[in-house]
């Protein structure tokens, strides 16, 4: 493979958002679009830089990802504890997972206006969203995994001697982690969606409120700057997801 | 397994007693007696599906007989603790783990260099850090016989386990086996589709037809046995002889046969 090539392997994905990127300047310096509707890029950008010097950026999204993050331990670890009392003991499984079930069939974004008269605006109501809508989807496929885990092999582990903890850490866990991690990755997404929902409705900081602030002083920059943030977010921990899938599964031959 | 100074492990007596196991309607075994001596190396032959790998998991202890018992040295095997692997028709190997960790698997304290010994041994030492999806198939059954071998067990159950091997390969792994044994004597239980393995490698050849043991017959050849050795041949052939005249599957007697029983000793 030449340089070039490798160079357009690389660029190729890029090339698209850029084309968009440069029409959408083009359009909006000759008026096509207004700047309230969309500001050009170049507004957006300077937008950015004037708060990331004044410090207000950062804040904002240091606030968000530690609600993000929180929530989705919380939420992620709570679902794969849950995942591995199901997956492992009959006795659990019989005792939890309808309940779990019924519960993971209400729409998370339906209990906000229970979540805002539990918790008012606090960061607690926006750390109990994100946790209830990360657990479930890690729930299940820590269930599925565990369940779905060669039988063959567990068979050949424990008449080699395997029991417990070590049966659990070299067989179980790892046949389990494949799916686990698919969980997980689609918790991320979703731990974004319901922050961003949270954030826009009530907050006092994060992103989300300096787009809801930004809107009422009619900074369009500034609401298009928190929109991109966010997909920036979301794009950053989906690959943070990925690079832990790509060493905790370097077995699979999907990964080699 | 190879430097190891527990010397004396010797093998378990068996007495299978009236052993029967059913899968639901279907009849695979059915009031089978056996007995095998401590340290003794017993090849067991039949058709496929006739029940071997059925009664290498009952001794083994993974399934529950429908009827009938096991004991070893007098006491109920699942009681006696005796110590037992299993080398399973697939390979069985841990994908997540590399080679080398799947041969030291179960295995406490400075497992390392015996699990790359064992490799060694059987011809894979250069493998050792590879995952075993990047294994042939004859390779991965290779490192499933490592992982077997290197318990040195009081009882050694190997299903098939040089199928998948070319000829050249198969000898040298035979041969391990034998060395092995030879030197634990443990007792071996070697199910295998090649008539020849078996009168090669054994002290008694069973073959399972009809739920039951349908032939049971010594190979009083000395060791190490060369293929070509006088008495070789009859055995082998007797071997074949019987199988072919199992009754219901209608196969044409042996003197009719347009090809000599020899060439068909991987026709089981
Ligand atoms: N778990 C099971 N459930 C139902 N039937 C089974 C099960 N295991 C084996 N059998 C049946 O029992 C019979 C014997 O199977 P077994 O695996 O012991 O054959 P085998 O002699 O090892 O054959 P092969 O040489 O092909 O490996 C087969 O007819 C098979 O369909
Ligand atoms: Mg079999």
């Amino acid at each position: 493979m030449t340089i070039a090539n490798v160079l357009f392997k690389r660029l190729a994905p890029w090339a698209a958002p850029a084309l968009l990127v440069l029409a959408w300047q083009w359009a909006a310096t000759h008026g096509l679009i207004g700047s309230r509707i969309l500001p050009p890029p170049l507004e957006v950008l300077k937008a950015g830089v004037t708060l990331a010097e004044n410090g207000e950026l950062w804040t904002h999204l240091k606030i968000s990802f530690w609600r993000a993050l929180i929530g989705f331990a919380i939420g992620g670890g709570l679902g794969l504890l849950l995942g591995l009392i199901t997956g492992l003991s009959r006795r659990g499984e019989l005792l939890l997972d309808t309940s779990v079930q019924m519960i993971r069939n209400i729409p998370p974004l339906a209990l906000i206006p229970l979540v805002i008269l539990w918790f008012g605006i606090d960061e607690a109501a926006k750390l109990f969203l994100v946790a209830f809508g990360t657990l479930f989807p890690v729930y299940i496929n820590t269930y599925h995994g565990i369940r779905s885990v060669d039988a063959g092999l567990v068979e050949m582990a424990r008449s080699y001697g395997l029991r417990g903890w070590p049966l659990f850490r070299d067989v179980i866990l790892p046949g389990a982690l494949p799916s686990i991690l698919v969980g997980v990755r689609f918790a991320i997404g979703f731990a974004w969606i319901l922050l961003i929902v949270a954030e826009t409705i009530s907050a006092s900081s994060g992103i989300g409120y300096l787009a809801m602030n930004a809107r009422e002083f009619l900074q369009t920059d500034v609401v298009v700057l928190a929109i991109l943030l966010y997909a920036v977010l979301g794009k950053l921990s989906d690959w943070a997801a990925r690079w832990v899938e790509r060493i905790w599964l370097r077995w699979h031959p999907a990964y080699q | 397994m190879t430097q190891t100074t527990l010397e004396g492990t010797a093998g378990v007596a068996l007495a299978i007693r009236g052993l029967s196991k059913r899968f639901g309607t279907q009849t695979v075994l059915t009031t089978l007696d056996l007995d095998i001596q401590a340290g003794e190396f017993v090849a067991i032959v039949g058709r496929s599906g006739c029940g071997k790998s059925t009664l290498l998991r009952l001794v083994a202890g993974l399934d529950r007989a429908s009827a009938g018992r096991i004991d070893a040295d007098g006491v109920p095997l699942a009681q006696s603790g005796a110590d037992t692997r299993l080398m399973f028709q697939d390979a069985r190997l841990l994908p997540w783990k590399s080679v080398l960790a799947n041969v030291g698997l179960g295995l406490a304290g400075d497992w390392q260099p015996r699990a790359r010994a064992a490799l060694g041994e059987v011809g894979l030492a250069e493998h050792a850090h590879k995952w075993p999806s990047q294994l042939s198939g004859g390779q991965r059954q290779r490192v499933a016989l490592a992982r077997a071998l290197i318990h040195e067990p009081q009882l050694l159950l190997l299903d098939e386990p040089l199928g998948a091997l070319d000829a050249l390969t198969r000898i040298e792994m035979q041969q391990l086996i034998e060395r092995l044994w030879q030197r634990h004597r443990c007792t071996v239980l070697l199910v295998t589709h090649d008539v020849e393995e078996a009168v090669a490698l054994a002290d008694r050849v069973l073959l399972i037809e009809e739920g039951r043991v349908g032939l049971d017959l010594p190979v009083p050849l000395s060791r190490p046995r060369a293929r070509g050795a006088t008495g070789f041949g009859a055995i082998e052939e007797q071997v074949l002889a019987r199988v072919l005249r199992q009754p219901e599957l209608a196969t044409p007697q042996v003197d009719e046969l347009p090809i000599a029983p020899g060439a068909l000793r991987w026709a089981l």
